[in-house]
């Protein structure tokens, strides 16, 4: 085909086959798909509240998690999963590689990959980096979170948590407030639940919203996935089933978006009153890690409404599910 | 330039030459590196030890100028030097092209200025011209001595890469460059607004998490310049353009006598923010590992569809006087990483016509007279761009309906970073003259058609 202007299309979206070898964002998974993989995943955490638990599915697997920011939940999980999958799993903090070196993100990964690896786990600061790893590597790429675009195995795991709280998820109405402009779990969020067919609310101090903010069908840019913004969050809370409270990423803020964190707090934070305009027993969850006392109040961050830790335990398990689907020989089940 | 050829007469080609408002079947004549003539087919006498060329269904039109070309020499000549730059030239049909000062050290003295035509008079079959800096080392800091650059063949001053942001500096160089009566080409990206960016600020950019760049950024600075051009009666030339804003700054400011021109490249003509999917321009609904094309990433960005076509509109309208490419090679390191990491820019000079006529539509009388008549103006150069007789004779000859292959084994640049490699596109330049030696001839070269 010729480039020219009548062949370039001027629909909106191109459908393309959504069966990755990757998971770069849970955009490539059906609804279907993540109906079977949280169902695999809720095994294997019944399978391991009987511990020890040790499959050996992925034995003689080579699982190796490459962070290039801090992390504890996401990468201790990563390896938790495919150790409790029988996988060998290694991992590389960019801080400690010849990546202090100077070493470049290809010749790093081109490294690995000669190591005859099953998967790469991967966090960036980067946006597309997990994208550009794979138009290069061999192995398997799974998205540990790359900068402000996704983080594909949390919003599973945040479908996970939040099904099992509520029992059926399509017409729900969840509320997520806060820092969207950044935030990568924001992004995967929205497209994981808006697949399951959970109503989104949004609200968020106007300095960390996306800056060309559309309103309808692809709502954030996002072909086919429809979220509703407010303007307080007393309005994006009032009358939902739960709420997902995103971290406010200190470390990414350029200056002059807030005045202060103490304002933040006022205005935007998530505490008991403004719970108590959600639905009666509508639960809490947190990507973590919290600013705890900033966007969420103590009380509720521990309280009995809080999902925090189902969503820590459920990370182990779907990640376990998540590493069976892509590295593992049942791969063609789902 | 070139040693004594024979003389040439390209025949029957269909010849579009804007500067005289000629769009006719003729033939062309070139004698001693000159113009004869545009004469009518078959009653032109020659003898035997004229060359012939038949360009029989072919457009035979002035060699293109480029107003925007970055060689990379000195000091990045892994990127580009004057021979591949001359190569990849003569495969887009330019014949003139003008040298970028972001080179290193910067084009802001007469030595620099100097050892660069020195190189280019030996290794370069095109004719370069050089742009001096505004500033100093392109800090910004203090205006580059102008009077020496332009003794030493500067065409105008430009910063290009980075802004002059002070508004005094920069209405000093207006006011100072006035005797000269050279443009002052400043690029447009107000970095009080925005410091680091990754493409265009919109949908896309929200859509893949990436920090964008907004209209804002270089419409408030053309705004700024505009108004001190008027202020000091200075002579101000808009580089790549590629809002809708800018676009109507330009026309408001032309409406009012200030003394303006602009440019805009190929790509803000035919491509979108759209192409950053990596899949040729659509959306997909689930972006693979192509998403995040790094080879669509330049300053300024790709912008949307409504300001592509402000840009369509306002090259009709006069508003924008050239197509300028922008030419900008990097090294395959400078863009095998991340998107955040790479360099910004792309190639242009092969493929500026592809995008220009087979892309972006533009009829072709118009997009050559952008592609010559309109830079020869703003050089203030009547030996070049045109057919008129005593012009030199440059010659770019085009086959609207080849199709062909953007290959990196056939690119005569250095490198290859466009985001149409591999694609099929339309629309050649078969052969080029320079002061009546043919440069460039498609059917000798290893050039495979789609």
């Amino acid at each position: 085909m010729t480039l020219t202007l009548a062949n370039v299309s001027q629909r909106d979206v191109t459908v393309v086959n959504a069966d990755s070898k990757h998971l770069l964002d849970v955009d490539s998974l059906t609804t279907e798909q993540i109906y079977k993989l949280r169902e695999r995943a809720s095994e294997f955490r019944q399978l391991r509240a009987s511990r020890p638990f040790k499959s050996d599915s992925l034995r003689g697997g080579s699982i190796y998690t490459l962070f290039f920011e801090n992390s504890t939940r996401t990468r201790v999980s990563f390896e938790h999963a495919g150790k409790a999958l029988g996988a060998d799993v290694i991992n590389i903090a960019a801080s400690t590689s010849s990546v202090n070196k100077g070493e470049s993100l290809l010749n790093t990964v081109l490294t690995l990959d000669a190591m005859g690896i099953d998967a790469l786990v991967v966090r960036h600061p980067h946006s597309g980096a997990p994208h550009f790893i794979a138009r290069h590597v061999n192995a398997v790429v799974i998205n540990a979170g790359d900068g402000a675009h996704g983080h594909p195995t949390q919003a599973l795991l945040d479908v996970l948590t939040l099904q099992d709280h509520l029992g059926n998820l399509k017409g729900a109405k969840l509320a997520l407030v806060g820092d969207i402009l950044y935030s990568r779990v924001a992004r995967s969020d929205i497209i994981a639940f808006r697949k399951m067919g959970v109503e989104i609310s949004i609200a968020a101090p106007p300095t960390l919203l996306p800056h060309d903010w559309s309103p309808g069908p692809n709502s954030l840019g996002i072909p086919d996935t429809e979220v509703t913004l407010h303007e307080s969050v007393e309005d994006a809370v009032r009358d939902a089933d739960a709420i997902m409270c995103l971290r406010l990423q200190l470390e990414r803020q350029t200056s002059g978006l807030l005045p202060d964190v103490n304002e933040y707090s006022r205005v935007w934070g998530i505490n008991t009153q403004r719970l108590a305009l959600a639905k009666p027993g509508a639960p809490v969850m947190h990507p973590g890690p919290m600013n705890e006392g900033l966007e969420i109040s103590t009380d509720i961050a521990h309280g009995s409404l809080s999902l925090v830790e189902n969503q820590v335990e459920n990370g182990v398990a779907m990640r376990m599910a998540v590493l069976e689907h892509y590295c593992g020989p049942t791969r063609e089940v789902l | 330039m070139s040693q004594q050829s024979r003389p040439i007469v390209i025949r029957n080609g269909r010849v579009i030459d804007p500067s005289q408002g000629v769009d006719t079947i003729s033939d062309v004549v070139l004698v001693d590196g000159v113009v004869r003539g545009i004469e009518s087919c078959g009653l032109t006498q020659f003898s035997d030890d004229w060359t012939e060329f038949d360009a029989s269904g072919m457009i035979v039109a002035p060699g293109f100028i480029d107003l925007h070309t970055h060689l990379r020499t000195p000091g990045q000549e892994w990127k580009e030097d004057p021979k591949t730059v001359s190569d990849a030239a003569v495969r887009g049909g330019f014949t003139t092209i003008c040298a970028m000062p972001n080179t290193y050290p910067a084009q802001d003295n007469a030595s620099v200025l100097g050892e660069l035509m020195l190189r280019c008079a030996s290794e370069s079959e095109v004719r370069v011209r050089p742009i001096g800096a505004i500033t100093k080392g392109r800090k910004g800091d203090e205006l580059a001595p102008m009077h020496e650059l332009a003794d030493a063949g500067a065409i105008g001053f430009s910063d290009d890469g980075d802004p002059v942001m002070s508004p005094h500096l920069m209405r000093q160089a207006l006011t100072y460059s006035t005797d000269l009566n050279l443009p002052i080409i400043n690029h447009a990206e107000d970095r009080g607004l925005v410091a680091e960016w990754d493409m265009n600020e919109g949908v896309v950019a929200s859509h893949l998490g990436l920090r964008g760049f907004p209209n804002s950024a270089e419409t408030m600075m053309i705004a700024r310049d505009i108004e001190l051009a008027r202020i000091t009666n200075g002579c101000l030339h808009i580089p790549h353009a590629s809002t809708a804003e800018s676009v109507e700054l330009i026309r408001r400011g032309k409406s009012e006598s200030i003394q303006v021109t602009a440019e805009v490249t190929p790509h803000h003509l035919a491509l979108t923010e759209r192409w950053v999917y990596g899949e040729n321009g659509n959306v997909p609904a689930v972006l693979t590992e192509n998403a995040y094309d790094t080879l669509a990433k330049m300053a300024p960005p790709l912008r949307t569809e409504r300001d592509r076509q402000a840009l369509v509109d306002g090259l009709a309208d006069g508003t924008i006087d050239a197509i300028g490419t922008d030419h900008a090679p990097h090294a395959a390191t400078d863009k095998v990483c991340t998107f955040s990491e790479a360099a910004n820019g792309v190639i242009g000079l092969e493929t500026a016509l592809s995008l220009v006529w087979g892309m972006a539509g533009i009829e072709i009388g118009l997009a050559i007279e952008r592609l010559t008549a309109g830079p020869r103006t703003i050089l203030s150069d009547e030996s070049i761009g045109t057919l008129k007789p005593g012009a030199k004779a440059d010659v770019a000859i085009i086959d609207l309906q080849s199709d062909w292959v953007v290959e990196s084994s056939t690119l005569g640049s250095k490198s290859h970073n466009t985001p149409l490699l591999g694609k099929s596109v339309l629309s050649r330049v078969t052969a080029t003259f320079v002061a009546g030696v043919k440069v460039w001839d498609a059917t000798e070269d290893g050039a495979k058609d789609a």
